[in-house]
């Protein structure tokens, strides 16, 4: 039994204490220690992908209770991926946010990043749906904290909708539990899988109505429409280091939708059948056409990255829709795109508008490095919006070449295709108004109409740059190195969907070995 | 039992609705204290009812017993949830001191008014 499997869920359980408790008054200690954490971090993610890079499923029992009984962390190619994902965005977020001094502005900032690392982590790792449901909660109460740090009227109305939504969307959860506990009597992922299969249609629509209340719990994270409404307004309010970080909550979401409805309620299981897809599909394409309007129709920076974050999650959601290993492995590789892609906007949104003083789309007089930042923000925006040398284009072209299927194929390309054009004329238009339009306005113009008394602008320096060019650079790997990247992300969604392979790793011989 | 139990959950999840739609802090937040009691309530009765019986299988005794496991689970709702509704207490009382309104819409009753003070 591989010890480290625990590790990333419990070494940020340690640390955040320490840091509320012990260092709450000294921001260095506390600084170093996060960052610390969050490199170790990503050492012990790195680790296991190694770990399980030979295809083999590992299981963690704690407390060596066997399977079906216990609860289990399951290590596969997909989790890995999905922590390494994780820390590695963790650690740039946290960089940016020690940097520019965004964890200074509230409390706590270092521990509830910590708690929500800790949930995330987890809810990747388990092998437990009722454990699914506890560790969603852990990085859901962090978010809590995080979303409102530094305060604000407008920061405090949009956290209260957020986690009145989110409360619901508990609510639901444990709805769904039960239903699936009183028709199955397990919530095991894996035993779940194995009785769901022996369940005659007749008796199955309890069954049906469990896996559709938990495709619309995991859609609402992933914000799919229609449950999207929650996201523009939480994002564009969010302290944007934070909103950074956010980018892999929605993943959350999708990992869960791939993980529980491949596993237990796939599409060529006689209980279920193709219900969820029937569902996902049309909700992701229309999605993409929210989030492309939104970012033509925004008037703010933030809510137009918000909008394109929407967009993109269509995008990874009508791959995952169709449930074959082919459209699969084209979600994984846009969802690990699409993560860094996000994170990356925001944080030039955030270095640029600490300098700006003003969000909407207007013209107003360049601020320092006007250059530097239009590049940063040019090349972040071609990422998201899909087009290459960066791996939207690739990401993209995965998806497109995974949905053949007649049925669906003209939805997907047309809401993908379009709703790349759309994402980048409204990128265009944005970038031109901040970037381009404002060289030609004289600094000593007072157009800009309530701008606070004129402050020195500080010129960003290299460290402070360093975290979004560091993602940036992510996404330029990802493109560079695809084929190899690709291969590993075959290889994890066939193990996906080798389902016999999973349920018998958690439950099988191996476990009963167990001393 | 079954019909108390049954009609209590529904009950109370209506309620819960009813309240969470009125779109004001405070009747949101006993509406999702409801819908919390009612989903305890169904997690309790998801391992089938059963009265007078131990949790645990006893080694002489009769040989019934009622499903642990939901209790279990309840238990940990029951936490949760509480801490949740904590944390919402107090942000929407930050919220209501911040802004001087408890409506929870979706957009700003104001409108589409300027985004600038949004960030920081």
């Amino acid at each position: 039994m591989n010890h480290w499997i625990i590790a990333p869920v419990i070494l940020p359980a340690l640390l955040a204490p320490l840091i509320a408790f012990i260092m709450r008054h000294d921001l260095t200690l506390a600084r170093t220690t996060s960052l610390a954490g969050a490199v170790g971090i990503v050492a012990i993610a790195v680790g296991l992908t190694v770990a399980s890079a030979d295809g083999e499923t590992q299981v963690y029992y704690l407390g060596n209770w066997p399977a079906p009984f216990g609860i289990v962390l399951v290590l596969d190619r997909l989790s890995a991926l999905m922590v390494v994902l994780t820390s590695v965005l963790a650690l740039i977020v946290l960089v940016h946010a020690v940097v520019t001094g965004w964890d200074a502005r509230g409390r706590h900032f270092h521990a509830l990043f910590q708690f929500q690392i800790m949930g995330i982590c987890g809810a990747f790792l388990t092998g437990d749906i009722f454990n699914l449901f506890v560790f969603f909660e852990v990085l859901l109460i962090a978010s809590y904290g995080l979303m409102i740090h530094g305060g604000g009227r407008e920061r405090m109305q949009a956290g209260v909708q957020y986690i009145v939504m989110n409360l619901a969307g508990s609510t639901l959860f444990l709805f769904a539990l039960g239903v699936l506990y009183a028709s199955t009597g397990t919530l095991n992922i894996a035993d779940l899988a194995l009785r769901l299969r022996e369940i005659p249609i007749e008796d199955a629509s309890l069954v049906r109505v469990a896996a559709m209340l938990l495709m619309i719990v995991f859609a609402l994270k992933a914000a799919l429409f229609p449950l999207q409404f929650w996201l523009p307004g939480t994002y564009a309010n969010a302290p944007a280091p934070v909103a950074a970080l956010f980018a892999i909550m929605t993943k959350v979401g999708a990992y869960a939708i791939i993980r529980v409805h491949t596993l237990a309620f796939g599409p060529d299981i006689a209980a279920t059948g193709p219900l969820a897809a029937t569902w996902l599909f049309p909700g992701a394409i229309v999605t993409i056409v929210i989030g492309a309007f939104g970012v033509l129709g925004a008037r703010a920076l933030l809510p137009l990255i918000a909008f394109s974050v929407l967009g993109s999650m269509g995008t990874l959601m009508v791959a995952v829709a169709s449930f074959t290993p082919e459209a699969t492995l084209a979600a994984l590789y846009y969802l690990v795109h699409s993560t860094f892609a996000g994170a990356a906007l925001f944080l030039v949104a955030d270095l640029l508008l600490s300098r700006r003083k003003d969000q909407t789309l207007i013209p107003l007089p360049a601020t320092v490095q006007n250059g530097l930042f239009a590049g940063l923000f040019f090349a972040a925006a071609i990422g998201m919006a899909g087009m290459p040398p960066l791996s939207g284009f690739l990401g993209k072209l995965l998806i497109l070449d995974a949905l053949r299927d007649p049925g669906q194929m003209p939805w997907a390309w047309g809401a993908v295709l379009g709703g790349s054009l759309v994402t980048i004329v409204g990128f265009a238009r944005a970038g031109s108004a901040l970037f381009w339009k404002s060289t030609s306005i004289p600094v000593a113009d007072p157009t800009g109409s309530d701008r606070g008394p004129a402050t020195p602008v500080r010129a960003a320096s290299a460290l402070e740059i360093a975290p979004t060019l560091t993602a940036l650079a992510v996404l330029a790997g990802l493109s560079v190195f695809a084929g190899p990247v690709a291969s590993y992300l075959t290889q994890a969604s066939e193990q996906v969907f080798d389902r016999d392979g999973y349920i018998g790793a958690v439950l099988g011989t191996a476990a009963e070995d167990q001393p | 039992m079954e019909i108390v139990v049954a009609s209590s959950v529904a009950v109370l999840t209506a309620g819960g609705v009813y309240l969470i739609l009125r779109l004001r802090t405070f009747p949101v937040i006993l509406g999702l204290a409801l819908l919390s009691y009612a989903v305890n309530i169904f997690l309790f009765a998801s391992g089938r009812l059963a009265t007078g019986l131990p949790p645990v299988l006893l080694r002489y005794g009769d040989a019934s017993y009622t499903d642990p496991l939901p209790q279990a689970l309840v238990l940990t709702a029951i936490v949760i949830s509480f801490g949740m509704t904590a944390v919402l207490v107090i942000v929407a009382l930050g919220a209501f001191l911040e802004s001087g309104t408890d409506r929870i819409d979706i957009a700003p009753p104001k409108g589409d008014a300027d985004p600038r003070e949004s960030h920081r």
